[in-house]
């Protein structure tokens, strides 16, 4: 499809404002004016309406096709959370009103926030949030931040952190963009092995700041060593990072305050329904324990004896600002909606149905794919492709039939893996149909692999040669 | 349930195939149960719309607001809000699939080349979290590219950014040395001087947070001369006429997005803005789209540089963002669009011209000035004659503008009042009339 840039027209407009205003140049000397204007494109309204539409048109997503893609959780969004964020009163709110004055012009916004954060405490079991970070990874960013602050107050410089190696990508690159360095340990029959642990402990003792887990790992599998893990890392007073990309398996089920952790985010935009936008918006708030509390980003926001609600920026040992502001305000109340909207019991329910989905999914394709552990899977489960199999070439031949591919770019521990997470929201006719769906690819594929690595043939687009792009990069349409 | 499809029977029929009793069982290998999960029963749609349209309505959007100091509420065309707001973009993911994903994947080159011509910079990324995150990213790339460690600051930057900047900064080797500014004006030749070998980049701000716009050719002269990068943060709409990133001679330009068609969002979701030259795309972070060939021979579009991420790269990725803000991305492209290049160059002259009455109001008074005399754009800041806490908090109905001094010692009376097309002159006047007497 051609660009919106290749149906511009000269001097064709859709929004130019009705104004008197003289020229810049008549406000501002030259020297501080850009010498031509912008090469945007001149389009109408319609020109405008038409490209966006069809360009719509050319996008897998949740409302139209089964979305398995494992550790994005893409439940259905509802659509009542898209009503509530728009409201005025919401979007209209310029940040720093609640921070003039007695914050008397923001008091709805204010107390979104707190509740917020007081049911993100029941779920979790922590003892506080923050909704600064903007996304997981900064939530993991701002997590690790609070870490490093804790053994600062104490007076001491700890430098590692220990990673297994089923956690998320994220992890090691945001320990590392904090200063850290990462120590891998290996994973022993999908889980953290505790000696490898023991011994990682063991070698950098006194450096240890602490462990970042996902739980259930990236394989969909609960840690069974979790209590042995935590007794471990608090016996050298070093804390224990809980990555909550995975929460929609434990909701209702297991918190990990209770678990012992010290510290962890969540992903609103997975967990608590919230869009993903096409890769975002999201947004990862931050939960701690009562020891962190006095490192969590300011402002915070506290509910007075008269039930007004106000900000407090005086938190001395505070790591800062990881947001400009309250973090993604917007996203927040979306998720504050669907949590409202299910309850505790329905969040429960959210938790059975998404394990529920994956195991019957998991059990049903037991003699489609290879599927390394046995044992019952949380929310998702990898596979690898059956032997001579490419797990790309099953991932491109599910886009044809309709579906969206699993993950397969990780764990990067599995063999041409299949990273499969149906989902809470997904009914049984849907699971069975990318069952027979798999099935039916798989068994073509044996019979003639070469037709599986020309899928997809029906998509808007074929295989793309990404190594060309990756050589010759064009960026823009200016770029040649 | 909501939202959960499955009837008695197929649920029966599940937990047979899996060979359990019931969903309890899926849970076995969870050693301890919750302590308590206090929650709220859950309501009907209509109940929890009815709560959310009480605690919107407890928030005073209807004040006249000067309200800006780098996040500025602009006039959205209904267009941007129907398109993006069709579920084909939002509800899908990151287009880790290109052939299933073109819709996004096009979007966000097309954004790339929006962003990279307003800026005249060679090319885009496909968005950070904000524009203080786009700053931190910007100062890191530097970090790599330069293999040095000391950042000069303008301390005309965003405050707001700034401080982000610092928490962001806190565990690594990485020093910043601040450069003080005189009465809002940047001080570029102190900023030149600031630079020396061991500099990564220089950050500054056009216009800077006091509204002054600035040309920082030589500035960024200055980085070169000694292998530093000069990166600027730039008001996107009012870059429709000012002097651009490209023809200061900037390494990376950057920006908070949040002008171009985002709603003000009590602080977000917004995007920031990343634009840089060609050799330092290697370096940069987040996602970035490319233009690419199927096996067709028909172009298309794909995530490329993958090499350079966290879920393949790990902890030696360049970021650890794996998110950009693809649906913010997208609404900024529309925006762009609908207003091109005439409606987005007549939308910063209206709103000069309308910071011109205001300011002509203001020093009608003889004891209101401006901080200094130089050139503005679409935001100014003025000394008055009391607090501007004070002042502020005074004005009935009104919201005159930001007091700086939370920031900037010695500043207690400035206010720093923006103008956008959402402002009218008769609110200038009816501001004036509700000073009475204060000034």
């Amino acid at each position: 499809m051609n660009t919106i840039f290749a149906k511009s027209a000269p001097g064709r407009c859709a929004a130019v404002i009705e104004s008197q205003a003289p020229t810049a140049s008549a406000m501002l000397p030259a020297t501080l004016l850009r010498a031509r204007p912008p090469r945007l494109p001149e389009c109408s309204e319609l020109d405008i309406v038409r490209h966006f539409t069809n360009l719509s048109k050319q996008n897998f997503n949740v409302d139209a096709n089964f979305y398995p893609l494992g550790s994005c959780t893409m439940k259905y969004n509802p659509k009542f959370t898209e009503y509530v964020a728009a409201l005025p009163g919401f979007t209209q709110l310029h940040p720093l009103l609640a921070q003039l004055g007695d914050a008397g012009r923001a008091q709805g916004a204010l107390r979104c926030l707190y509740e917020t954060e007081r049911l993100l405490c029941e779920i979790t079991g922590m003892e506080a949030f923050s909704l600064q970070p903007m996304a997981g990874a900064n939530g993991e960013f701002a997590g690790i931040s609070l870490i490093a602050a804790y053994h600062k107050a104490k007076g001491r410089s700890r430098r590692v952190l220990i990673i297994p190696d089923s956690a998320h990508g994220t992890n090691p690159a945001s320990a590392a963009l904090a200063g850290f360095d990462i120590v891998n340990i290996e994973s022993r029959d999908g889980m953290v092995d505790p000696q490898a642990l023991a011994d990682a402990i063991a070698a950098h003792n006194d450096n240890v700041a602490g462990l970042m887990m996902t739980c259930p790992n990236t394989l969909g599998l609960m840690e069974t060593h979790l209590p042995a893990i935590v007794r471990q890392l608090h016996d050298i007073d070093a804390l224990l990072y809980y990555d909550g990309a995975n929460m929609n398996a434990i909701l209702g089920k297991m918190r990990v305050g209770d678990a012992g952790f010290d510290v962890v985010h969540l992903n609103p935009h997975k967990t608590f329904g919230t869009p993903h936008g096409g890769g975002g918006p999201g947004s990862g708030p931050v939960g701690v324990n009562a020891r962190l509390m006095p490192f969590l980003p300011v402002p915070r926001v506290e509910k007075q004896p008269d039930g007004n609600y106000r900000l407090n920026d005086a938190l001395p040992q505070s790591i800062g600002h990881i947001a400009p502001f309250y973090g993604n305000f917007g996203v927040t109340v979306k998720a504050l909606a669907y949590i409202l909207r299910l309850g505790g019991e329905g969040l429960e329910r959210v938790a059975e149905y998404a394990v529920l989905n994956a195991n019957y999914l998991k059990k049903r394709l037991e003699d489609v794919l290879d599927i390394p552990f046995s044992r019952l899977c949380a929310h998702e489960f990898v596979a690898s492709a059956p032997e001579g199999m490419h797990a790309l070439d099953i991932a491109k031949a599910l886009l044809d039939r309709g579906f969206h591919a699993p993950t397969i770019y990780f764990p990067l521990i599995v063999k041409e893996c299949l990273m499969t997470e149906p989902t809470e929201t997904e009914s049984k006719e849907t699971l069975d149909a990318y069952v027979e769906a798999l099935r039916d690819i798989v068994s073509r594929g044996r019979d003639n692999p070469h037709a599986l690595a020309e899928t997809p043939t029906t998509l808007p687009a074929r295989r793309f040669d990404e190594t060309a792009a990756a050589r010759r990069i064009r960026l823009t349409e200016d770029m040649v | 349930m909501p939202y959960i499809p499955h009837t008695p029977q197929e649920l029966r029929e599940m937990l047979d195939v899996v060979g359990v009793r019931g969903t309890d069982d899926l849970f076995a290998d969870i050693a301890m149960l919750p302590k308590h999960f206090n929650l709220p029963k859950g309501q009907s749609e209509a109940e929890v719309c009815a709560l959310f349209e009480m605690l919107a309505a407890k928030n005073r959007t209807d004040a006249v607001s000067f309200l800006g100091a780098g996040f500025y509420a602009h006039d959205i065309p209904k267009a941007v809000d129907a398109l993006a707001g069709r579920s084909e973009f939002y509800t899908a993911y990151t287009p880790y699939q290109a052939e299933c994903s073109q819709g996004t994947l096009q979007a966000i080159f097309e954004f790339q080349t929006a962003i990279s011509r307003l800026f005249e910079m060679d090319c885009a990324n496909a968005s950070v979290y904000d524009g203080g995150s786009a700053i931190f990213e910007a100062a890191m790339t530097a970090a790599r590219v330069t293999k040095k460690n000391t950042l000069v600051v303008d301390e005309a930057v965003n405050p707001f950014w700034r401080r982000m900047l610092n928490t962001y900064l806190a565990g690594l080797d990485i020093d910043v040395k601040t450069v003080p500014q005189t009465n809002g004006a940047s001080n570029l030749a102190a900023l030149s001087a600031a630079v020396d070998n061991g500099t990564a980049a220089v950050i500054v701000q056009n216009p800077n947070f006091f509204g002054v716009p600035a040309d920082y050719t030589d500035v960024f002269a200055a980085a070169r001369a000694h292998r530093a990068l000069g990166i600027i943060s730039v008001y996107p709409i009012m870059q429709s006429v000012l002097k651009t990133p490209g023809e200061m001679g900037a390494d990376i330009a950057v920006a908070e997005g949040q002008s171009l068609g985002q709603p003000l969002n009590f602080g977000g979701p917004w995007l920031g803005l990343m634009t840089c030259r060609k050799e330092h795309i290697r370096q940069f972070p987040g996602r970035i789209v490319g233009r690419a060939e199927d096996r067709d021979g028909k172009t298309g579009y794909v995530l490329t540089l993958q090499a350079r991420e966290q879920h393949i790269r790990r902890a030696k990725a360049t970021s650890n963002i794996c998110s950009n803000q693809a649906l913010c991305a997208l609404r900024a492209l529309i925006y762009l669009c609908l207003l091109g290049p005439r409606g987005l160059c007549r939308l910063a002259e209206h709103n000069m011209d309308l910071a011109r009455y205001a300011v002509e109001r203001f020093t009608s008074f003889k004891r209101v000035e401006r901080l200094n005399t130089l050139p503005f754009a679409a935001e100014v800041a003025l000394r008055l004659p009391l607090p501007a806490e004070k002042f502020v908090a005074a004005l009935k109905g009104c919201v005159p503008g930001y007091p700086v001094a939370r920031h900037y010692a010695g500043m207690n009376n400035v206010l720093l009042l923006s103008c956008t097309e959402v402002n009218s002159r008769a609110q200038i006047d009816s501001m004036i009339e509700a000073t009475g007497g204060l000034l």
